[in-house]
């Protein structure tokens, strides 16, 4: 296995006295050494849920999951899906890292911060105190902590909040793990600190070849920093493809929605906003055929009655560039030409 | 502009909370400073946003304008008129004229409440009936702010966040308002959602002649519905702008690291863009920095910027608030 993560037709349903919860179906992707992949979607699409389940950190009673998740480790490899719980643990902190939107679902308040970066050292470097203890400065020095060896005798609440976050991902970094998974890092924050994190996130994905998984729902920061993206709708990936084919050349009609929908600061006239009518689905009771269906406004270009009918494939002109639609693709740049702001 | 000619003039308004300061002297007083002396003159029909990271005082100074928070000091003209001290009784018929629309479409909305009752709550606070019926108007309402009229009779929790923002917005306009603070409203909303929002306040504004602070976080969103733009910064006005020349010509400083720092959905401009990072954190609006409050922080700062508060000068479309701009 080359790459660091491979998920393969990851399916994750939560079974409720509705019925089930179909927040991720036949998810695959995968992230490579010093790549930026990102989820993009609204909320309740299914990112975070597929965030946790690469973390093994769903709960296994209440949640179904299918498909697999390879990590490699060494010369092994992890599959968080099928492999025991112990395993997935044991890579967890050291492997693979996981960064919130809310720092303190990773701190604790009542512990001093140096200890407990330390303290994530040490799970997987048992009495090793002095080196932890090290480690912990040179994380805090890295991440831009001005006076790092005083700052880790303090407790969360006296950092700002982007402070906090930069504490967060010190701690994500303790065991250099190869793959970091970024949900919502920047949504909680202003964009002058999100500017300040973001391009911390990209110092240290060069330092340490890092991949990240970046899951969000902000294009712009998706256009900021991802090599390739995910559009996520309704549990579903709509489209696949390197940034530019995603900004340039969106192929599924859901994307073209979003891309209009976002005002830009552009100079000169300004464009009426193209919303997308309706709102999501319900993943319980989704529409038959194509999820997008009843909010698409390009219906009338796909063969009659198809997107009701079956879901589309994944499929493309190209392995990396993929889309979800039943418009015929060679109508599609035509049918799309007027996405705001395309190059 | 002149303050004569415009609907809505605040002069040197100013909103400071006394707070308990807890530390070694106990009932040590201090004052959060959340406005600090600002003035701006809008037209009628303009769309002005202001625009700020969280704490400037933007909140604060949209409840000051309408009078929901009393100011410390300043003035507020309203179609001429100094409201600054009108007592309640005489603020009453005022209020149908000044509206607010809030952030969070899920605490604005009573939900004991049925949406028909939330929309017709202004014409009985006022003691109106408008013509063919309360009834009939508030179904008037929704069916303009895109709500389905049968819907009368639901409650707050059968609606999304986006139709509780439309619910929000129904309310606001019931009483054909002439100036409306509309503090945050689509902040909370999904980017497609949050389309239709802005949408919906853009054919107010252009169908009956609103007036409108737009108040928001989000530069892009801000610039897009706006007129002027209002850039704040702990409690004060750094720069007002023509709204299509913010993106060309930034003149202050703040202004400038702001537009530098919100990504654009546009992956050619992000790769060659340089982002200004402003070192440290905010300053406390309880003790900002002497001179320009933005000193501490700025490239560009000199000795005077650290004594002398700028005043506000004219420059190219801005007035900015800066003893250097650009
Ligand atoms: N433990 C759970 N039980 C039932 N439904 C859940 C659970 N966790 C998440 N969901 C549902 O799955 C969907 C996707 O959620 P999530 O991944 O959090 O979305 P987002 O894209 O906003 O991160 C949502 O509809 C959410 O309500
Ligand atoms: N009732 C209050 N008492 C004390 N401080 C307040 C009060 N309301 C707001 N503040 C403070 O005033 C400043 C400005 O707040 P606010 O107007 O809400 O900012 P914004 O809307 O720009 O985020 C902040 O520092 C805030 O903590
Ligand atoms: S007055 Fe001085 S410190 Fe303030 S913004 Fe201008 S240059 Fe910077
Ligand atoms: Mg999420
Ligand atoms: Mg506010």
């Amino acid at each position: 296995m080359t790459s660091l993560l491979e998920i393969s037709n990851l399916r994750v349903s939560f079974p409720t006295d509705d019925g089930d919860v179909h927040a991720v179906d036949n998810l695959s992707l995968t992230l490579n050494a010093g790549e930026t992949v990102a989820i993009v979607g609204e909320s309740g699409s299914g990112k975070t849920v597929t965030s946790l389940s690469v973390m093994g950190l769903h709960n296994p009673r209440s949640t179904k999951l299918s498909g697999s998740i390879k990590i490699p480790d060494g010369d092994q490899v992890i599959d968080v899906v099928n492999d025991d719980a112990e395993k997935v643990r044991n890579m967890r902190g050291r492997v693979m890292s996981m960064i919130f939107q809310d720092p303190m679902s990773s701190l604790h308040p009542y512990f001093r911060i140096g200890k407990q970066l330390a303290e994530a050292y040490l799970v997987h470097n048992p009495g090793k105190k002095e080196e932890a203890r090290k480690r912990t400065v040179e994380m805090l020095d890295l991440v831009g902590i001005p006076e790092p060896a005083k700052r880790a005798k303090d407790y969360p609440h006296q950092f700002s909040g982007g402070m906090r976050q930069r504490v967060m991902i010190a701690m994500a970094l303790m065991n250099t793990p190869r793959v970091l998974i970024a949900d919502e890092p920047t949504t909680a924050l202003d964009v002058t600190v999100q500017a300040q994190i973001l391009t911390l996130m990209q110092g240290i994905q060069k330092e340490f070849n890092m991949g990240i998984l970046l899951i969000t729902h902000d294009l712009g920061v998706v256009a900021a920093i991802a090599d390739r993206v995910s559009v996520m709708y309704a549990g579903n990936i709509v489209e696949q493809g390197s940034a530019d084919d995603i900004f340039y050349r969106p192929m599924a009609p859901y994307t073209v929605g979003l891309l209009n929908s976002v005002p830009k600061i552009t100079y000169g006239e300004k464009q009426r906003l193209q919303s997308i009518a309706g709102q999501p689905p319900s993943l319980i009771n989704l529409p038959s055929g194509c999820a997008f269906s009843p909010r698409c406004t390009y219906i009338e270009n796909a063969p009659a009655g198809s997107c009701a009918a079956t879901l589309p494939d994944l499929v493309g002109v190209s392995s990396s560039h993929v889309s979800r639609c039943h418009i015929p693709e060679s109508d599609r740049p035509q049918v799309f030409s007027h996405v705001a702001g395309g190059k | 502009m002149s303050t004569e000619t415009a609907l809505f003039s605040i002069q040197n308004l100013t909103k400071h909370f006394p707070v308990k300061k807890s530390g070694v002297f106990n009932n040590q007083k201090a004052l959060v400073k959340a406005v600090d002396g600002i003035s701006l003159d809008i037209a009628e029909g303009e769309t002005v946003g202001i625009v700020g990271e969280s704490g400037c005082g933007k909140t604060t100074a949209g409840r000051s304008f309408l009078k929901l928070i009393e100011p410390t000091s300043g003035k507020i003209i309203y179609k001429g008129e100094d409201i600054t001290n009108l007592k309640p009784g005489k603020m009453r018929p005022l209020r149908a004229e000044l509206q607010i629309i809030f952030q969070d479409p899920y605490s604005a909305l009573n939900p004991r409440q049925t949406i028909g009752n939330i929309i017709s709550a202004p014409f009985e606070i006022q003691g109106i009936t408008p013509d063919g019926g309360v009834k009939k108007e508030v179904q008037r309402l929704m069916e303009r702010v895109g709500l389905n009229p049968e819907h009368f009779n639901r409650y707050p929790h059968e609606f999304s966040g986006g139709q509780r923002q439309r619910i929000g917005i129904a309310r606001a306009i019931a009483l054909k308002p002439k100036f409306v603070v509309a503090d945050e409203p689509v902040s909370a909303l999904d980017v497609s959602i949050q389309a239709q929002v802005i949408n919906l306040l853009e054919d107010l504004k252009r169908e009956d002649g609103i007036t409108i602070v737009f108040i928001a976080h989000d530069l892009s969103v801000v610039q897009h519905i706006s007129d002027r733009v209002v850039v704040m910064y702990l409690g004060k006005i750094m720069e007002i702008s023509d709204s299509n020349n913010l993106y060309s010509a930034p003149r202050h400083p703040y202004t400038k690291a702001l537009l530098s720092a919100v990504p654009q959905a546009d992956p050619h401009i992000e790769r060659t863009r340089e982002r200004i990072i402003l070192s440290g954190d905010l300053p406390s609006p309880m003790n900002p920095p002497s001179g320009c409050v933005f000193s501490t922080r700025c490239w560009k700062a000199q000795d005077i910027c650290h004594s002398k508060t700028p005043e506000m000068v004219q420059v190219g479309q801005s007035q900015v608030a800066c003893h250097f701009p650009e």
